[in-house]
């Protein structure tokens, strides 16, 4: 297809290359600078879409992000649903259609990178107008670190659309300088494509940077195609500009009908004649240069119909070119289908629509007045004022660190919005105590001719019949006057119900253009004053962003980066399967050929209960606590005493929130009299630092006390079974391992050939054990001499699965998977973990709490399966022995539940454990367990299944 | 014209919603909260208990807290046995719900998925699917083929960073809009003569001994018979008034939607794990969710790295998601109580009761907890479904914890 609507010449766009695109099925060409909307354009091509609702064919009706009617699909190069045209630079081989309100998200998955950078600035301006540029070069000048982001392709904001002069030159010459310069600071980041999307506290500013959207397939793979930049900033000036609003009619979405600033910038900047009979609707002076600089490009422009009935200083102007002027008129709908080919014209009196006629014409462009974009002001939650003059919303009060320029802040005429911009970064600098740059000079702007205020027009009554049917408020929505009729007759009053009841504001543009029209009209319905409507809230972003761009590089293996032990390549290559503990990978079991985890398991556990066995034990949690208060901090938030326990040796310790029920266990060794080595639970690692931090620091700052995590900094390898003192023994033979002198429960510091390393007495199976603990650097060596040393006993390594069944057959419970924040140590059987001398400690005053006294509380019990077959599932429910072998109607009485079950190698039986209420009393009983439909009775047990006595903890 | 986008189709308001009524010098009961609560709470009070004489204050606009802010979800699946009868009694309310409000509003039984992601995970969802059972609610374990057969676009494959080990599923949960649902209960509270007072804050109480007289407002003092709290995030601010210690902390809880797409998400799904829910809503939009913001605050809004953070979980989990847009995030302020269960029932005060701590998930409750609030007034007495939800349970020490167990909010 042809470009039969582009300029002979002019325009920001490579006419020397041409680029070939898909629309709709059809081939067309535009050029580099093209939007997909202003190459659409220059084929001749307004609907784009239909829409959503009604289906009404709907068209370009805006030049960037705020055009309501032009969304579209991408396919190529990668499905992405809903874009506007506008926004969509393009590229060869682009491949788009129009979209009947809904996208379509790719079936394959999305294989470009995506990143975020912090950045640290002293001045943020964003926008690239006039105002911005002037306020960065300011903010640049006096030295200042300065970022400056904009949305477009490249900098001028409204500039590129207009045929503005600075300095009686081009006013994009000037644009074309300031960028020079702004290049020259080191300290200024400048980015372009790049839209700041949300506004936050303390000058926190999120911007996507779009870097290869634009070149297509041609993209190199190794940059990233979005990047979000999260910038703090000193001080964020906003100079985001404004967005021309329309006036609804009857028939307002009609393909043709387009704003008439985005007219001026299809002409000016994409070579691109909308049409080639126009007919200019307006309220205010504004759109008299689109219909001057159309008209001069050769568009026969049938009349300007300005609602005002004194018109504008500008209709001689336009009546020396030929163009007819009329005053105190609108436009009360068009006619066409697919495009507008008349626009119906009539007296405007005192708000009253006379008689009208048709004008025909296949452009109609409206200019209602313009909205500055205070979107990321709001954001910030900056208090928006109506301004009667304007017909828009303003900032109504000064922020910290944020201020308005420009445009956004209602400032409409280059000369104002120079200087506006100056003024704004200045102030800014000051604030910041930065002294604002001595040569700052702004470039001069000629004269403007003064403008006659605007008429504040929302809407033309509805005269076509359609009762305000077909008068569109928001077009993404297919929202209209007679909605918004519709909600207030309804009793509506507050324009958040009016939003949520009409849809208006809730689509892609999130309401840029119908906004305020609708808190207007709201208004008027209402007989209201417009500010006592007022707007609905502004949330980010100001416009759409995709997931994957968020998510950035915290996808696939870096979703939740994963921590392994320094052993992890030996355990890959033992044939370890792995299991997800927290963040950890943490070896499951390590089958031999032939083997499933069940015989794996029971291979396991019978070399560490009758030989020796050894355990990657690394992922456990280690804090070191060191201060002249570490006991008495440990006292109060262990529930056991810390403070007595002796240097050199290790207690083992219950830790419980507020609430008394237990949060977390493990072992601590008092390594000094004011140092000690807590263990914690692999997954409570972070909580239990978090935990102590919080108490150290909010209610006991008083305490001298430090906690640092060692997580990474120890390798712990449990070496168990009744062989582990010959192990221990053969390898380290400068250490008496006698059970005299090396008792349980204590620690020693030794060495393997010069490598620090630190033995102790622990045990979490119930058998002969120690645990071995060594810098990470020498882990995988220390562990290698430990096998070797084991390699006459038969040294079995053992995963976490061997390491439960073998710890739950001794009813140690694992805090997590046997108790859920409902448990008590009591529950657990450990009362006597909990001290009666301390006079006070976390959780103690909720242990007298009367339903702790409750004997029907659930307690760790352990469960045999009667047919001595069953594992019972995990979590499994436990009810009352029902004779008949059958579940009377729900609700069913349930007792409690099965928190951990297994084979058990030494008792040649499955087993489980379980909270069952009032569980100790019931030992002996016979419960059942629902299990797929059958009710599987078993017998109530103590916790204790293995060696209760305690026979084997010394050898 | 083009083919009918799925869901495009609004349905259509009543032409009368309520009125905006000056407020009378005093009521039999007055409800603090015009939030899906305090609605139904007036329209059960009205229907069931007779009781018309009643005035909703409301400090913004009706239905404008967390009731126009949250993700919609509706379930009954709680492991606990107190949890479980409120919930499934509201999830029964529900179903009769179009019909008893003659509102449409949009309950769609699509079912919910709580992915396990991790042993512990599974233990947890056996043991509420075995006891949800048992409590003659809809549950099922599903194994991951089974997950993809009833969510396809989520990611079963085993070679992601916390692979789908799982799910529960309960068909019979869902969505509603909840706009739709606030003002069905609205328009039926109104059409029964209770007055529904808008811009209303309540800004004090007149107290005599342990009763509370009235309120003062922002629109003068209100004389009242009995008064409920129906604030949600802003509950401890009254009960400070009242001098009256709640346990509750007040969290931004942060929500977004995408543009409309086609239908792609046929269900819920939830994952605690990867943190993140999602359900596609009528219109087409992905609407999803995460965790609250670690901060205490009465800003409706929250911090962006809580959502970069939900939006890696979603693409982790949804691949298909990569290329949809955020457009529109926000936050509601929510009342996090010690063992996330609610609070409702007696205070000190004999003619003041509360209702709060619902959290993250009481949108499911609002019928629920509408009926039993109503009964509780109307009796003096707390209904059996909340029962068990005293204030005094936190010196009891009778909790029902349902994170630490459940570890499933919302
Ligand atoms: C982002 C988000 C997602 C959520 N997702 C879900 C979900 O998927 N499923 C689910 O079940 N739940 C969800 N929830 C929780 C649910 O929204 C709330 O638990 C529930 O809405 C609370 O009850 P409500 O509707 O009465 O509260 P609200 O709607 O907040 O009502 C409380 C009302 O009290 C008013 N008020 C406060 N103080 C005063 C005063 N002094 N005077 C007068 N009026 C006052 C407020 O303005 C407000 O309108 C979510 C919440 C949020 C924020």
């Amino acid at each position: 297809m042809t470009s039969p609507f582009r300029t002979a010449e002019g325009g920001r766009i490579d006419r020397g290359t041409t680029l070939e695109f898909t629309f709709d099925g059809q081939t067309h060409t535009g050029h580099p600078g093209d939007t997909l909307a202003s190459a659409l354009l220059a084929s001749g091509r307004h609907q784009v879409a239909t829409s959503v609702k009604l289906g009404r064919p709907r068209g370009i009706a805006a030049a960037w992000a705020e055009d309501p009617g032009g969304l579209v699909q991408i396919e190529e190069p990668f499905p992405e649903p809903m874009l506007l045209a506008t926004t969509v630079e393009l590229h060869d081989g682009l491949v788009a259609h129009g979209l009947p309100g809904q996208g379509r998200l790719a079936e394959i998955s999305d294989s470009a990178r995506y990143d975020a950078v912090h950045h640290h600035v002293d001045v943020l301006v964003v926008g690239a107008g006039p105002a911005g540029l002037t306020a960065a070069l300011t903010a640049a000048r006096s030295g200042a670190r300065v970022a400056l982001v904009d949305e477009q392709s490249e900098a001028g904001g409204s500039l590129l659309g207009g045929t503005d002069r600075l300095d009686d030159a081009p006013a994009l010459e000037w644009v074309a300088a300031a960028v020079a310069e702004l290049a020259g600071h080191p300290e200024v980041l400048h980015l372009q494509r790049t839209t700041a999307f949300g506004s936050y506290d303390d000058g926190f500013v999120l911007a996507l940077e779009r870097r290869t959207d634009h070149l297509g397939t041609a993209a190199p793979r190794h940059v990233s195609r979005q990047r979000v930049w999260r910038l703090r900033a000193r001080s964020v000036v906003v100079a985001t500009g404004a967005h021309e609003r329309p006036v609804v009619f009857a028939d307002n979405d009609r393909p043709g009908t387009m704003l008439a600033g985005a007219a001026r910038t299809f002409l000016h900047r994409y070579g691109v004649l909308p049409g080639r009979q126009a007919v200019v609707f307006t309220t205010n002076d504004s759109a008299y240069d689109a219909a001057l600089d159309l008209h001069r490009a050769g568009v026969a422009v049938e009349a300007v119909v300005d609602a005002r009935p004194a018109g504008s200083p500008r209709r001689e102007e336009c009546e020396r070119a030929g163009i007819r002027v009329l005053s105190g008129a609108v436009v009360t709908a068009t006619q066409g289908v697919e495009r507008v080919t008349h626009a119906l014209v009539a007296p405007f009196v005192d708000g009253q629509v006379g008689a009208g006629s048709a004008i025909a014409c296949d452009l109609l462009l409206v200019s209602g007045g313009w909205n500055p974009a205070v979107h990321l002001f709001s954001q910030a939650r900056g208090r928006l004022r109506y301004d009667e003059a304007l017909g828009a919303f303003l900032p109504a009060e000064e922020l910290d660190r944020l201020s308005v320029t420009g445009a956004a802040a209602g400032v409409l005429d280059l000369a104002g919005c120079l200087a506006d911009g100056q003024r704004v970064a200045r102030a800014a600098l000051t604030a910041l105590a930065v002294a604002p740059p001595g040569e700052d000079r702004l470039p001069t702007a000629p004269e403007p001719v003064v403008p006659a205020a605007p008429l504040v027009l929302w809407r033309v009554p509805d005269t076509s019949g359609a009762d305000g049917n077909t008068s569109f408020v928001d077009l993404q929505r297919d929202a209209t006057v007679a909605d918004i009729a519709r909600a207030v007759g309804a009793g509506l009053r507050s324009i958040e119900h009016i939003k949520r009841y009409t849809t208006i504001g809730t689509a892609h543009d999130q309401g840029k253009t119908s906004g305020v029209l609708a808190s207007g009209i709201t208004a008027e319905l209402l007989g209201v004053p417009v500010q006592a409507t007022g707007t609905t809230t502004f949330r980010p972003p100001y416009t759409p962003v995709a997931f994957a761009a968020l998510a950035g590089r915290d996808r696939g293996r870096l979703f939740d980066p994963e921590r392994v032990t320094s052993l992890h390549d030996w355990h890959v290559a033992a044939g370890a399967v792995f299991e997800d503990v927290g963040q950890w990978k943490r070896p499951r079991h390590y089958p031999r050929p032939g083997e499933d985890m069940e015989t794996a398991v029971l291979r396991e556990c019978a070399a560490a209960r009758t030989g020796v066995g050894i355990l990657d034990g690394s992922t456990l949690g280690k804090i070191d606590v060191q201060g002249p208060d570490a006991a008495v901090l440990l006292d109060r938030l262990y529930t056991n005493m810390m403070s007595s326990l002796k240097v050199g040796s290790v207690r083992y310790g219950v830790m419980c929130g507020v609430d008394g029920m237990v949060i977390d266990d493990g072992t601590v060794l008092r390594l000094a009299e004011d140092r000690f080595l807590l263990l914690t639970t692999t997954g409570g690692a972070a909580k239990v630092l978090d935990w102590m931090e919080e108490w150290a620091q909010t209610e006991w700052p008083d305490l001298r006390v430090h906690c640092t995590s060692v997580t990474e900094q120890w390798n712990t390898f449990p070496v168990v079974g009744p062989r582990s003192r010959d192990v221990i023994g053969a390898l380290f033979p400068q250490v008496d391992v006698a059970n005299e002198a090396f008792p349980f429960m204590t620690w020693r510091d030794t060495a393997l050939d010069g490598v620090p390393v630190r033995l102790a007495r622990i045990s979490f199976s119930g058998e002969l054990a120690f645990e071995v603990y060594v810098n990470p650097w020498y882990g995988v060596a220390v562990w290698e001499r430990l096998l070797e040393a084991g390699r006459p006993y038969g040294i079995t390594p053992y995963g976490t699965e061997t390491m439960h069944v073998l710890r739950a057959e001794k009813g140690y419970p694992i805090i997590g998977q046997d108790t859920d924040g409902t448990v008590t140590p009591h529950d657990l059987g450990m009362a006597w973990a909990v001290s009666k001398k301390k006079p006070d400690f976390v959780g103690k005053r909720s242990f007298a709490r009367q339903a702790n006294q409750d004997p029907l509380r659930k307690q760790l019990v352990g469960l045999l399966p009667v047919d001595r077959r069953t594992v019972l599932p995990e979590g499994s429910q436990i009810v009352e022995l029902h004779p008949d072998g059958q579940l009377p109607p729900p609700p069913v009485p349930m007792l409690g539940h099965v928190t951990s079950s297994y084979r058990s190698a030494e008792l040649a039986r499955p087993f489980a454990l379980a909270l069952v209420k009032g569980g100790r009393s019931r030992i002996g009983d016979t419960v059942h367990v629902p299990v797929n439909g059958t009710l599987v009775p078993a017998e109530v047990t103590g916790s204790v299944l293995v060696d209760p006595e305690g026979a084997r903890r010394d050898g | 014209m083009n083919p009918r986008t799925p869901g495009a189709d609004l349905p259509e308001h009543p032409d009368f919603l309520w009125r905006d009524p000056e407020p009378k010098r005093s009521y039999d009961v007055v409800i603090v909260g015009g939030g899906g609560h305090g609605l139904a709470t007036a329209h059960y009070l009205a229907k069931n208990h007779g009781i018309t004489n009643v005035a909703v204050l409301e400090k913004g606009w009706l239905g404008g807290g967390n009731m126009a802010r949250n993700t919609t979800i509706i379930r009954s699946n709680y492991l606990w046995d107190e949890s479980s009868a409120i919930y499934e009694a509201s999830l029964k309310l529900w179903e009769g719900l179009e019909e008893d409000l003659g509102y449409p509003i949009l309950f769609s039984q699509r079912g919910v998925l709580n992915l396990a992601h991790t042993l512990q995970d599974v233990r947890d969802s056996v043991r509420r699917v075995e006891a949800n059972k048992l409590n003659g609610v809809d549950a099922e374990w599903l194994e991951p083929d089974e997950v993809r057969k009833v969510c396809p676009i989520v990611n079963t494959s085993t070679d992601i960073r916390y692979p789908v080990l799982g799910a529960t599923y309960q068909p019979r949960a869902g969505i509603a809009k909840h706009d739709y649902v606030a003002w069905g209960f609205a328009r039926r509270a109104h059409e029964a003569g209770i007055d529904l007072i808008q811009d209303c804050e309540v800004t004090g109480f007149a107290t005599e001994g342990n009763r509370v007289t009235g309120v003062q407002t922002t629109r003068g003092t209100i004389a009242a018979g009995t008064v409920a709290l129906c604030a949600a995030g802003h509950t401890s601010v009254l009960t400070d008034m009242l001098g009256i210690r709640v346990p509750v902390q007040s969290h931004p809880l942060q929500a977004l939607v995408s543009e409309l797409l086609e239908p792609v998400h046929p269900t819920v799904v939830m994952s605690n794990a990867v943190h993140v829910y999602v359900s596609q809503a009528h219109k087409g939009e992905l609407v999803m969710g995460a965790g609250v913001d670690s901060y205490n605050g009465y800003g409706q809004r929250g911090a962006f790295h809580v959502i970069e953070r939900q939006m890696a979980a979603a693409v982790e989990l949804f691949p298909v998601f990569a290329r949809a847009h955020l457009l529109r995030t926000w936050a509601g302020i929510v009342d996090t109580s010690p063992d996330a269960s609610p609070i409702v029932g007696r205070t000190p005060y004999d003619n003041v009761y509360l209702n709060c701590g619902w959290g993250t998930g009481g949108f499911k409750a609002t019928p629920g907890v509408g009926w039993a609030l109503a009964h509780t007034i109307a009796h003096g007495e707390p209904h059996a479904n909340v029962a068990p939800f005293t204030l005094d349970r936190f010196v009891t020490g009778a909790l029902v914890d349902e994170h630490g167990a459940a570890a499933v909010a919302h």
